[in-house]
């Protein structure tokens, strides 16, 4: 069953060389209890689509289009309506956790406020609650933790608090934003193993955006590779993972490390990414691929559906036309 | 966690250690090397500027007879050499004693009482206006940024702090005491009636703890348009500055974290926004404080009220060397104590300042 259904995404946003579309037509969905994975290059717009579902895109960023989530269309919704599913129903772990805490406050305080708000707890079970979910997240000694603040624990400790921080008023939709790109191998199989545990545990559904092959490959159900705001290929992770259609895909499949490296440039393509306002024309991948034709500056490549749960957005990629056949 | 440093005495650790207690007493300690600075600048910036002090405050037919300007110079010290002149005066300043003024030829330090409370309270009264009044303006700009409230505020505050205080003065009190008519006048109550019977030196609060409530009030309406005038420009500057770090600290990563969870605008605002915003809010205001002060001496002269600006200026027309360091002394440890202050809340404020010392 359909949780969240994203169509014909649009998100402009305002750059010192005027509105420029960060993310374009993008579509997709998530069913309950699916964990699905969104890879792509730097600024493909990635954290734009999260935050447009959580209704907090920067400063005069505006997006169009639908966003449909648990019965409801939320993108037209009001701000309070907006604040009502906020934290409650779709939570967010934000791309940096030395940032994404307050410095000022006490872990108790950002553990609580949210579930004391939508839940209008009392202080004394909301503090249980986050004893609980910090034991959740494997943070030793969740008592003085409680006490502490943001500073005194490190960067791997901090997404854990994140994670526990999300998952306060149990949400349906967990959105992760590279929830395990700073951290180093032992603590992100730890998270790994905590979402997964999480899914299964609560039917939770989880967007995750990443950069690793061990995520997409141990952690989701489905891929979603974007492209200069748009997707250029999604399928099953093992389907996607194993035969790669879209040439972009295959080039970042094989260029993706096992310890993700957020920004590096692929080895394996060509050029890199299009700047936002400066995408090319047609399929925006053109310039950098081996394959393209003439067409490929011209137009707009549509969806080619490869089998059920797989298709991708290039028309003319010699290896798609063979498996078509 | 790290265990908690079992806490040892030790004389070492009060001037280097990260505590509370040795921070206030290094405080305290440069606090005193810094009046003493400020006492030996004062001292010789007034040795520096052309003119006699005795030609000043005599009479002229007094200042033809050598004797009487001989015994002036006598009764004052001026007849000593200025290093023993010095010496004196910090031998005295330890025991309490500021002199005798030149002028008024009262004690300075009894001088200092009536006069500085005066200031004192329009000055709070001031600080207070400004800082309350100007957080809310300032956030209210930052959260409808480009919007029509923050561009009616910008413009307030930009005239706030381009206006002259002097200017200000004159033309609010031409306003309100010769258009409208709703300011009483000039000093700090009706002219003849008995101030409250001294407990702070404020005539407000002294009337309230006498139990007169009227006298209270009145005082109130005197003080109330000199101390609005006085906060024109503080409030300016710190609305104008709170805009700004609320909308630095809007951008920050853990704001978008708060918004994140649904909370209110509200909370969002007071909870995650305004707490660090007052760390740099706090700053200004300290040197918004520092500024009144010297705009209080034009103030103060426009509603002829009785403060220590007014003294000021007649200590330094009359170069009553006496009166000067007086002012002088009480202007640093006003400013001394504000730094401290500061401080003090920076650490009240921001856990990372209290671990790190
Ligand atoms: N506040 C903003 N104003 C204008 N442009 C922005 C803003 N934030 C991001 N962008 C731009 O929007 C584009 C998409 O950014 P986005 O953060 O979605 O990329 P991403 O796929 O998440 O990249 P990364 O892997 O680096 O996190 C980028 O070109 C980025 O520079
Ligand atoms: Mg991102």
């Amino acid at each position: 069953m359909t949780l969240l259904r994203v169509a014909d995404l649009t998100v402009t946003l305002a750059t010192s060389a005027g509105d420029a579309e960060a993310v374009r037509n993008l579509s997709f969905e998530i069913d309950h209890g699916e964990i699905l994975g969104i890879a792509g290059e730097s600024g493909s717009g990635k954290t734009m689509t999260a935050l447009s579902i959580i209704g907090l895109l920067p400063y005069k960023g505006k997006a169009t289009g639908s966003i449909y989530f648990d019965g409801r269309e939320i993108l037209t919704s009001s701000k309070k309506e907006y604040r009502d599913i906020r934290g409650k129903d779709i939570a967010m772990i934000f791309q940096d956790p030395m940032t994404s805490l307050h410095p000022m406050l006490t872990i108790e305080t950002q553990l609580t406020e949210h579930l004391r708000h939508h839940r209008k707890v009392s202080k004394g079970s909301a503090r249980q609650s986050a004893l609980e979910l910090l034991d959740t997240v494997k943070i030793p000694d969740p008592a003085s933790a409680l006490k502490a603040h943001a500073g005194q624990f490190s960067g791997g400790m901090r997404q854990r608090i994140a994670i526990a921080m999300a998952l306060a008023c149990d949400p349906k939709l967990l959105i992760a934003d590279e929830p395990t790109t700073a951290l180093d191998v032992t603590v992100q199989a730890g998270i790994l193993k905590l979402l997964r545990q999480l899914r299964s545990e609560r039917d939770l559904s989880i967007m995750i955006i990443t950069h690793d092959l061990g995520v997409l490959s141990s952690l989701t159900d489905r891929i979603m590779i974007m492209y200069a705001g748009s997707e250029a290929e999604s399928g099953t992770a093992p389907d996607l993972l194993l035969h790669p259609r879209h040439p972009y895909t295959q080039g970042l499949i094989s260029a993706l490390p096992g310890v993700a490296r957020q920004g590096k440039v692929l080895t394996t393509i060509g050029g890199s990414p299009p700047e936002l306002g400066n995408f090319p024309t047609g399929c925006a991948f053109h310039e950098r691929c081996s394959y393209a034709q003439t067409s490929c500056s011209l137009e707009v490549p549509s969806v080619l559906q490869v089998s059920d749960n797989h298709r991708m957005f290039c028309p003319i990629n010699p290896l798609a036309e063979k498996s078509v056949k | 966690m790290e265990p908690v440093p079992v806490r040892t005495f030790s004389l070492r650790k009060m001037f280097t250690g990260t505590g509370f207690f040795p921070f206030i007493v290094r405080r305290l300690l440069t606090a005193v090397l810094l009046i003493l600075g400020i006492t030996f600048i004062a001292f010789s910036v007034t040795q520096l500027v052309p003119g006699d002090p005795v030609a000043a405050n005599l009479g002229q037919s007094a200042y033809s007879d050598p004797e009487i300007v001989a015994a002036f110079e006598k009764e004052f010290g001026l007849d000593q050499p200025v290093p023993i002149q010095y010496i004196t005066y910090l031998g005295k300043l330890v025991q309490g004693d500021l002199g005798v003024s030149l002028s008024s030829k009262r004690p300075v330090a009894e001088d200092l009482r009536e006069y500085f409370p005066a200031t004192l309270e329009i000055a709070m009264f001031a600080v207070f206006v400004a800082l309350v009044l100007g957080i809310l303006l300032g956030t209210i700009s930052a959260m409808t940024r480009d919007r029509l409230p923050d561009q009616i505020i910008r413009v307030f505050s930009l005239t706030g702090v381009s206006m002259p205080v002097f200017w200000t003065a004159i033309t609010a009190f031409y306003i309100f005491f010769f258009v409208l008519g709703w300011a009483p006048g000039t000093g700090r109550l009706e002219p003849g009636a008995e101030p409250p019977p001294t407990v702070t030196g404020l005539f407000t609060i002294d009337a309230l703890l006498n139990g007169d409530l009227s006298t209270s009030k009145e005082a109130l309406s005197y003080l109330l348009l000199p101390a609005l005038v006085l906060a024109v420009y503080a409030l300016g500057v710190i609305t104008r500055f709170t805009r700004a770090s609320v909308l630095e600290i809007l951008g920050n990563d853990y704001v978008r974290t708060a918004r994140s969870k649904g909370l209110s605008e509200f909370t969002v605002i007071r909870r995650h926004v305004l707490r660090p915003a007052l760390l740099s809010i706090i700053t200004i205001a300290g040197v918004a404080f520092a500024s009144l002060l010297a705009g209080s001496v034009l103030v103060e002269n426009v509603f002829s009220w009785p403060g220590l600006g007014q003294y000021a200026y007649r200590s330094a027309v009359g170069l009553d060397l006496p009166g000067i360091m007086g002012v002088s002394m009480v202007v640093a440890t006003v400013f001394i104590l504000m730094n401290l202050l500061v401080d003090v809340l920076y650490r009240v404020i921001d856990p990372q300042m209290r671990d790190a010392g």
